[in-house]
């Protein structure tokens, strides 16, 4: 992967830029030892490493804008960094950058039921937001397979989705406001506790821009009452296409499940053997969700299965229990984990009409045999939005080379066949040089233009998103006017 | 003027343009400051270009008429879940409202509170910019974090960064039954009370309003599902009044201020539900108010009166509380005297004028619509 030169002038003057960040933080939230900066040095896209120059813990807003501030005074590139599980690189740092952490902010500061939001800093764990108001019966609907360990600030920066946004949406349309830090150390506060904006919608436009245009510091999210109860179903079919098939019915008929995943035989094997969940073996299995009183579950569950049985399923199981729910959903978002287990792999998140899954499925399979790289197929199937893990040996000279070969062919099937490069993991370092498969050059000039009004210097999160070649004009002149 | 009818003759039309230009696609929306320039007609862009069912995704030209879209979903039994309002009462306006006015401006109805607002439907635009370039952003697949989000900058830009061309909106399933409980003769706090317990609890109600002094409470889905939902939030309500059940609420009164409709000066205002009745309670003597989004929309129209001293108070209140005040209607010379849109934080204004700059560099697409 391309990365651009590191600024020996910034490098030069580490001892300083550390001396300045360490007369505004804490004595323990500056790190600059080689051996402890190593930490910073990948997210979960452990494939590619850089230590970064320093890394900062800042505890509160003040002392991220002064981190800020003092990284725009001095030139230095600034990699925004919530917990790291970014599957896209999108927390890769830069030999010359300042990894910004945000993972010590993670204060609950305002809960409000009658007016049904929360108000975090961004440092806090999905999960945990839940956590702070389950108690009494509320929760924050995105729900990433990572959400116990991943923080707001990613989930904001990467607009997360998750296994249940069929129903509730994704990370931007649970986002009332932020609290953003500029590059220059300026605060502003975008939206709030009321819903839309009076003025153009930049909390939109904050939401899934990789922490390019500033640092969110806190964040107001919309809570909901929990339903009163879930429950799902398994349906096992002979082949992807008929599972499909049954996924379009179950929407054309009107009910709208909370979620409907899908896993191939090879993910139902290794997710099985890691879970305990009993899945039925078979070439793919369904799995889907409805919400409501045991009485609602009953009736959607009866037209749902009622859909499946016109489609020949070879399995086709409610859960029997609460336990069992749990134990369905442990296999499903233990995924990546389970196949982590058996293999290195890739995660691919492209995301595609869900009329074309059947094809795309077949040309995944064909690519894999081509390749000779084993893939496992587990997504969600409601919105289309696949998960490919092409698996590889981390070990074997050139085998990564050969995966990455394979998934970019993949994500340009995905967009030659009406969809997207990136559902859910952004777009980081690992698919930014295929943006140009998807966006014409204008189209990527009108989303550099916001680049340039929000960090006209170009500090933020570097070499992410835009391929290198395509900012580089931009960049070149930036150094020539410095 | 000529007739535009695709996206190439509105990038010609732009890029050639001299001066001003007032984007218009059904001509229903006479909201803003006023702008005077060449009208730039974009209702010649019209027809839906591709309608999955199954996949929950519509794709139209921006002229497309909102109706043509409404009746090509129905016949799939599918809808638009924002439910976009029609100003036509409201504004006294013909002409039929298209679906890029829609999302050029964000027109989003009382499901807003439960499903989202339009900008959270849509899923792809494009668009020309000021510069007379064509740009895309988003697609038509649910889940896109492909760069930077461009479609929600441009729903609710009023046409002031770009004209769209078309747009491609997620869409939902229809319902089989609705239902809504009433409760009458409410004060504003008990009204936003009662509404905060309805969307507090489990029941996913769909719309909380107060009109005409009562509190409506609407339930969507499949008919046993409705009945159920309706009795037991009948059973969380019954401290507030008596709650009783009906089938034939007109929601198009929330949905388009039908209340309202001919007073020649009206707001509408988006604060925290908890801060509705503060708004009200800061109108001076004369006013008419109801609410929508469970206390957080609050419309406000005055007949007589002097409508900018109004403005001042309506928006200075909202400053305050945090939230907006737009002036949806008011005579041309009050329109152009205040800030219809309400004035943002020094910092927000700079971001957006800074954007816009960008967008429209010669300053020609809706100029001064929503900043002077």
């Amino acid at each position: 992967m391309e990365m651009p030169v590191p600024d020996s002038d910034v490098l030069s003057r580490k001892a300083r830029v550390v001396e300045r960040l360490r007369s505004v933080l804490p004595a323990d939230a500056v790190i600059d030892d080689p051996m402890e900066t190593r930490a910073y040095e990948c997210d979960a896209l452990t494939a590619y490493r850089c230590p970064p120059m320093v890394a900062v813990l800042p505890g509160t807003t003040a002392q991220v804008s002064d981190v800020l501030r003092i990284c725009h005074a001095e030139g230095v590139p600034v990699v925004p960094r919530g917990s790291g599980t970014s599957l896209a690189g999108g927390a890769l740092p830069t030999a010359d950058c300042v990894i910004l952490g945000v993972a010590r902010m993670n204060e609950v500061l305002e809960t409000d039921y009658d007016n049904r939001f929360v108000r975090v800093q961004t440092g806090r764990t999905n999960l945990s937001v839940t956590g702070a108001v389950e108690s009494d019966g509320f929760f924050y609907a995105p729900d990433p397979s990572s959400q116990l360990a991943c923080a707001i600030a990613g989930n904001i920066a990467m607009n997360s989705g998750g296994a249940h946004c069929l129903k509730y949406g994704v990370t931007t349309n649970n986002l009332m406001g932020v609290t953003l830090v500029q590059m220059d150390g300026a605060v502003v506060e975008i939206g709030g506790a009321h819903l839309d904006s009076g003025g153009l919608d930049l909390l939109g436009v904050i939401c899934g821009s990789e922490g390019q245009l500033g640092v969110v510091t806190e964040a107001t999210l919309r809570i909901l009452h929990k339903p009163e109860g879930a429950r799902p179903v398994l349906m096992g079919f002979d082949s992807a296409e008929i599972a499909g098939a049954c996924v379009g019915d179950i929407i054309k008929a009107g009910v709208l499940p909370v979620a409907i995943e899908f896993m191939d035989k090879m993910l139902i094997e290794v997710c099985e053997d890691f879970a305990k969940a009993d899945y039925p073996m078979c070439e793919a299995l369904l799995i889907v969700e409805v919400e409501g009183s045991d009485a609602e579950i009953d009736d959607q569950l009866a037209l749902i299965t009622e859909i499946a049985r016109r489609h020949n399923p070879v399995a086709l199981r409610e859960s029997a229990s609460p336990e069992e729910s749990a134990r369905i959903w442990a296999g499903r978002k233990a995924a990546f984990s389970a196949i982590g287990r058996v293999s290195d792999y890739m995660c691919l998140d492209g995301t595609i009409p869900v009329s074309e899954l059947p094809y795309v499925l077949r040309r995944i399979g064909e690519m894999s045999q081509k390749y000779g790289l084993p893939v496992g197929n587990v997504f969600h199937a409601g919105d289309g939005n696949m998960h490919p893990l092409i698996c590889y040996d981390a070990n074997k000279p050139g085998d990564l080379e050969i995966c990455e070969e394979f998934g970019a062919e993949v994500l340009k099937l995905c967009v030659e066949v009406g969809g997207c490069l990136t559902g859910e993991h952004g777009v980081g370092i690992e698919k930014r040089d295929l943006m140009t498969y998807q966006y014409a050059p204008s189209d990527l000039e009108a989303q550099m233009a916001i680049k340039d009004v929000f960090d006209p210097r170009w500090l933020l999160n570097p070499a992410k998103v835009f391929p290198l070649a395509v900012s580089q004009p931009r960049r070149s002149a930036l150094l020539a006017a410095e | 003027m000529t007739l535009l009818t695709s996206e190439a003759d509105v990038a010609e039309e732009v890029s050639g343009a001299t001066g001003p230009l007032i984007v218009r696609g059904g001509g229903t929306r006479a909201v803003g400051r006023p702008v005077t320039g060449e009208v730039l007609e974009v209702s010649g862009l019209s027809g839906i270009t591709l309608y999955e069912p199954g996949a929950l995704t519509i794709v139209a030209q921006a002229g497309t008429p909102l109706a043509e879209i409404e009746a090509a979903l129905a016949a799939e039994n599918q809808r638009l879940a924002f439910e976009p309002y029609d100003m036509t009462g409201l504004l006294g306006t013909a002409g039929a409202s298209t679906i890029g006015g829609v999302i050029a401006t964000n027109a989003s109805g009382p499901r807003r509170i439960q499903a989202g607002a339009a900008r959270d439907f849509a899923l792809g635009v494009r668009f020309v910019d000021g510069a007379g370039h064509v740009v895309k952003n988003g697609g038509r697949v649910m889940k896109n974090v492909t760069g930077y989000d461009l479609v929600k900058l441009m729903s609710g830009s009023w046409g002031t960064l770009g004209v769209l061309t078309e747009v491609s909106l997620k869409v939902l399933p229809a319902v089989e039954a609705t239902t809504t409980l009433v409760i009458r003769n409410l004060s504003p706090e008990r009204a936003v009370a009662a509404m905060s317990a309805a969307l507090g609890s489990p029941f996913e109600v769909s719309g909380a309003a107060w009109i005409d002094g009562a509190v409506w409470l609407r339930l969507e889905g499949f008919a046993s599902s409705v009945a159920y939902r309706a009795t037991s939030l009948q059973d969380v309500l019954r401290g507030f009044g008596d709650v009783t059940r009906t089938d034939d609420a007109d929601w198009t009164r929330v949905r388009d201020a039908v209340p309202l409709h001919g007073l020649p000066t009206v707001w509408r205002v988006s604060v925290k539900p908890g801060d509705g009745p503060d708004v009200i309670a800061a109108l001076p003597e004369g006013c008419q108010s109801m609410m929508d989004w469970g206390g957080g929309l609050i419309w406000v129209g005055q007949g007589e009166g002097d409508g900018a001293a109004t403005h001042r108070i309506v928006q200075d209140v909202v400053a305050r509380l945090g939230g907006h005040a737009t002036l949806m209607k008011g005579a041309d010379d009050l329109r152009a005297a205040v800030p219809v849109f309400q004035p943002e934080a020094p910092g927000v204004a700079v971001l957006s004028a800074a954007l816009r700059a960008r967008f429209d560099p010669r300053g020609i697409l809706n100029p001064g619509l929503m900043v002077a």
